[in-house]
């Protein structure tokens, strides 16, 4: 029998009969009615919104590659919420952790930067791995909401201030990167951002691979699916759940590492990704890279090409209001469920 | 037809058994504590009671975040959306159009109340639970921090300053620095809090919050509207926290956008009732009293530190940092904070 | 009198009919009973007449008011109130406290509450346990909770979801004691059950269902006669 009080507070309970055929047509419509949008919202900037074009693709580009970098900080996020259900706080810590890390190896090491970067994801996935094992590992198998929530909470402020503290506050750095900038449809587009960009969709390729090709993919789904049953069938919950949050912290560090050329670094450089990765997470779909992938880039084109319009902080208004829309509306973000 | 109301009620009036002196234990406590604690501001410099009145706002704040949080079960990542609506309110009145603080409060406290209900009203209409209940919460404050930073009439990023008076004035809430009226008035609003709190946490709307953060099913199946009591209990929360931020306005002279509305404020009303214990009446009190005077302990520390400490000298950072991990510490094995635990310890 | 009035209840998820067309009127001061096997669409019918669930279509009359998609605090307000089959304690509250949280619905002071919670409490002999902590009780105190609960809000009409489930045969006797009571007090009552012994003395009428729809309604006696409700039991193989 249908458990009464489940399906009471599961969403649309009511779904015509159908609701498999309308699923499938779902998963392709709404990604693509997501784009269509976007380009329809673009087109509709150039032909009416009373902006200098070539001002309006430098937002575009600007926007895209900001949302490549986006993407980068939010896959790590999207899996470690998906599987887990742990809502990271410390997501935008642990990325500024891993570009202080890139900082060290490139100038006490003389390190080049995207070799530190390298480094810089073995001792992250470490780092991931701890984490969850000695800190989360307890309060998730409780099935706690909040616990993970301020553990994760308390381990940003932690990692924040331990920075500040070996670092200080001043800004920092990273030296001798790519320098130079290419033109793209008369915009242009720094070296460093476009390796930063192409890093996003590797690093989304990998993982999608990792978690459609592999077997220890195939336990993560499972997990994520349905801890209990999974761990019936023989899979160390415990295990896949640490190295999870493990390769979650992985990402941050190639994040980081390739973020780390064009920002300075400040011990709360990452906090402001925290919100904005949620917000992606959210917006693409919770467990779904393709969907973290989507979100960054429309997250970053709603920033850029908003900011023509309200300048400053302004635009992320835009973004929040976006997210927010979408929590109501579409909980289960463009791509539906994880994979 | 019979029904049960018309049986002679087989229970005395004075049965033992329903005797409940925990209420009344409750408010004897807070009468003593408020009494202590009054004549503080006779005991101690100028520079020490700083950092009390700045423990007592950040007590204020935690009972504020308590009600809905700890006794309403709806976990809020968003609280400085409402001492930065309180603190920015008591500006821009007393600033734009000298209004009285005591009257910037109370508007404060309603605008508030009504702007939480409205945002609460929301998630919980589009079940919105657990941690996305949090994030929107969280996303809703920095919209406002966002807002506040981009709006002309509120100065923008340059907050407000509150013009300072060269005399005494109850109207304007003004004292010479260092008067004791700095302590006794926040101290009196906490007082009121946590009188509030008791009283809720006895009355009908508040055994009813406590049953729905239980189980919300069972709740709803005995009678109560769900939806109401959470967005009372949400309303008086916000409406504390609000008061706490008019109050911090007054106190420090200055509001900014990141004084009102950073999501470190929200940070200061959450740690305090974790560390002390959610959904107690005295926990978040205890944990205020914690944190509150930790970074002056340490700064006390770092001045001189013992030889083996020596490295630390002169950092900044080490004082959140410190209760950064405490706050770890006591989620992992203190789940019920300091007062919880030790309270459960004492009754068994 | 006619205290409840089914007609063309249905609920559908995703195109599965849990509950189909059912037509029940029950009577003021009845003993109903319902069996069928596991996924008939009992405790989704609970669920449809208590307001957890909204009906997809049909209607439900009570005491000549027509509560269909009344959310479920509205129905227990008008007293139709339920238990459930898993005991859902307010765990964080004592036993007391937990049943003056139904007794506020009729009264508002703390006291009054809290005195009917107790005579309620003394009533389904759970008094030992008064200050107990809900979470510690064992399952007949869980199941003896969920009843004074119920009960406190001075119900018209009690659905009883396998109150006996779960216990013990020593354990049963008492409990089916106390229905006796409660419905000798006045009390309507829709007790959904598996155990058939207490299902035959307390019934009296029975409805059973079986892939949500009504397959048989009337004297308890004849209705466990009846081929096809013994088919729906034993399965078609043995028919």
């Amino acid at each position: 029998m249908t458990d009464p009080t489940s399906t009471a507070t599961a969403p649309a309970p009511e779904a015509p009969p159908d609701r498999g055929t309308q699923r499938r047509t779902s998963e392709v419509a709404v990604p693509l009615g997501v784009m269509a949008a976007v380009v329809v919202a673009l087109v509709l900037v150039y032909a009416v919104g009373q902006r200098a074009t070539d001002l309006v693709t430098q937002s575009i580009v600007t926007g895209l590659l900001l949302g490549g970098v986006y993407a980068l900080v939010s896959v790590g996020l999207t899996l470690i919420f998906g599987v887990l259900g742990i809502v990271n706080f410390a997501q935008g810590a642990m990325l500024t952790m891993a570009m202080f890390l890139v900082y060290e190896m490139t100038t006490s090491g003389g390190l080049p930067v995207y070799v530190a970067t390298l480094l810089a994801v073995p001792i992250m996935f470490l780092f991931g791995v701890v984490v969850q094992a000695a800190l989360l590992n307890k309060l998730t198998l409780a099935g706690s909401h909040e616990g993970p929530l301020l553990v994760t909470l308390g381990l940003s402020l932690l990692i924040i201030n331990v920075l500040l503290m070996i670092f200080g506050g001043r800004p920092l750095r990273v030296p001798g990167s790519v320098d130079g900038s290419v033109e793209v449809f008369g915009a242009v587009a720094s070296y460093e951002r476009l390796i930063a960009f192409g890093g996003a969709l590797l690093v989304a390729v990998a993982l999608l691979l990792l978690l459609r090709r592999t077997s220890f993919g195939m336990s993560i789904r499972a997990v994520s699916a349905n801890a209990e049953g999974a761990s019936l069938v023989g899979v160390d919950v415990r295990r896949i759940y640490a190295l999870t949050f493990g390769i979650g912290a992985a990402c941050v560090a190639v994040a980081g590492g390739l973020m780390a050329p064009f920002l300075s670094l400040t011990p709360t450089v990452g906090e402001q990704f925290t919100i904005l990765a949620f917000v992606i997470v959210v917006l693409g779909g919770l467990g779904s890279v393709t969907g973290a992938l989507l979100g960054g880039l429309v997250i970053g084109l709603v920033q850029t090409v908003g900011a023509l319009y309200f300048p400053g902080t302004g635009s992320l208004i835009l973004v929040f209001a976006v997210f927010v829309l979408v929590l109501f509306f579409r909980p289960q973000g463009i791509l539906g469920a994880p994979q | 037809m019979t029904t049960l109301t018309e049986r002679p009620t087989t229970i005395a009036a004075d049965d033992p058994r329903l005797k409940d002196s925990s209420a009344t234990r409750s408010y004897a406590v807070l009468g003593v504590l408020v009494a202590v604690l009054a004549v503080l501001p006779f005991l101690l410099d100028d520079q020490t009671e700083t950092v009390a009145v700045r423990t007592l706002i950040f007590a204020i704040m935690a009972v504020g975040w308590n009600l809905m949080s700890g006794y309403g079960g709806m976990f809020s990542f968003g609280h400085a959306a409402f001492f930065g609506i309180g603190a920015y309110t008591d500006a821009y009145l007393l600033v734009q159009h000298g209004v009285s603080p005591w009257i910037a409060m109370v508007v404060g406290a309603l605008i508030s109340a009504a702007a939480g209900t409205l945002i609460a009203f929301l998630c919980l209409r589009y079940k919105l639970a657990g941690p996305y209940f949090a994030l929107a919460t969280f996303a809703f404050a920095q919209v406002f921090l966002l807002a506040v930073q981009n709006i002309d009439a509120l100065n923008r990023t340059e907050g407000f300053n509150v013009p300072i008076l060269s005399e005494d004035s109850w109207t304007m809430m003004q004292w010479k620095a260092g008067s004791p009226l700095y302590f006794w008035i926040p101290l009196g609003i906490l007082a009121l809090g946590l009188l509030g709190t008791i009283w809720f946490v006895h009355s009908r709307t508040g055994q009813y919050a406590q049953a729905v953060r239980d189980d919300e099913t069972a709740a709803a199946s005995l009678g109560i509207n769900v939806m109401r009591v959470r967005l009372v209990t949400v309303a008086a929360s916000c409406a504390l926290t609000s008061v706490a931020g008019s109050f911090y306005t007054q106190y420090y002279f200055f509001v900014g956008p990141e004084q009102g509305f950073g999501s470190a404020v929200s940070v200061n009303a959450i740690v305090p009732a974790v560390i002390g214990g959610i959904g107690t009446i005295w926990g978040p009190l205890v944990g205020a009293l914690i944190v509150g005077p930790l970074s002056e302990w340490i700064a006390d520390v770092l001045r001189e530190p013992p030889g083996f400490l020596s490295f630390l000298e002169g950092l900044s950072g080490l004082d959140v940092a410190v209760y950064a991990a405490l706050l770890i510490l006591i989620v992992l094995f203190m789940p019920k904070g300091i007062y919880g635990t030790l309270r459960d310890r004492f009754r068994s | 009198m006619t205290l409840l009035q089914v007609d063309q209840l249905t609920k559908s998820f995703s195109g599965l009919r849990a509950v189909s067309d059912v037509d029940v009127t029950v009577t003021d001061g009845e003993f109903l009973g319902i069996i069928g096997p596991n996924g008939a669409g009992k405790t989704t019918l609970f669920s449809l007449l208590a307001g957890q669930l909204p009906p997809t279509s049909g209607r439900v009359v009570f005491d000549g008011q027509d509560i269909t998609g009344w959310p479920a605090d509205k129905v227990a307000g008008a007293g139709l109130v339920r238990t459930f089959q898993l005991m859902r304690p307010f765990e964080s509250m004592s036993v007391l406290e937990n049943v003056a949280v139904a007794a506020h619905h009729r009264h508002r002071s703390r006291r009054a509450a809290r005195r009917h919670a107790l005579e309620v409490i003394e009533r389904v002999r759970l008094a030992e346990y008064v200050h107990a902590p809900s979470g510690s009780l064992p399952t007949a105190g869980l199941k003896r909770l969920e009843l004074a609960r119920a009960l406190a809000l001075e119900p018209r009409l009690l659905l009883l979801d396998e109150v006996l489930a779960g216990l013990v045969p020593a354990e049963r006797a008492p409990i089916i004691e106390l229905l006796r009571e409660i419905h000798a007090d006045g009390v309507t009552v829709m007790f959904v059950e598996h155990i058939m012994a207490a299902v035959m003395a307390l019934s009296e009428r029975l409805l059973v269902m079986a892939e949500g729809q009504e397959l048989a309604l009337g004297d308890p006696q004849e209705v466990i006669r009846d081929p096809r409700v013994v088919e729906a039991y034993l399965g078609e193989d043995y028919a």
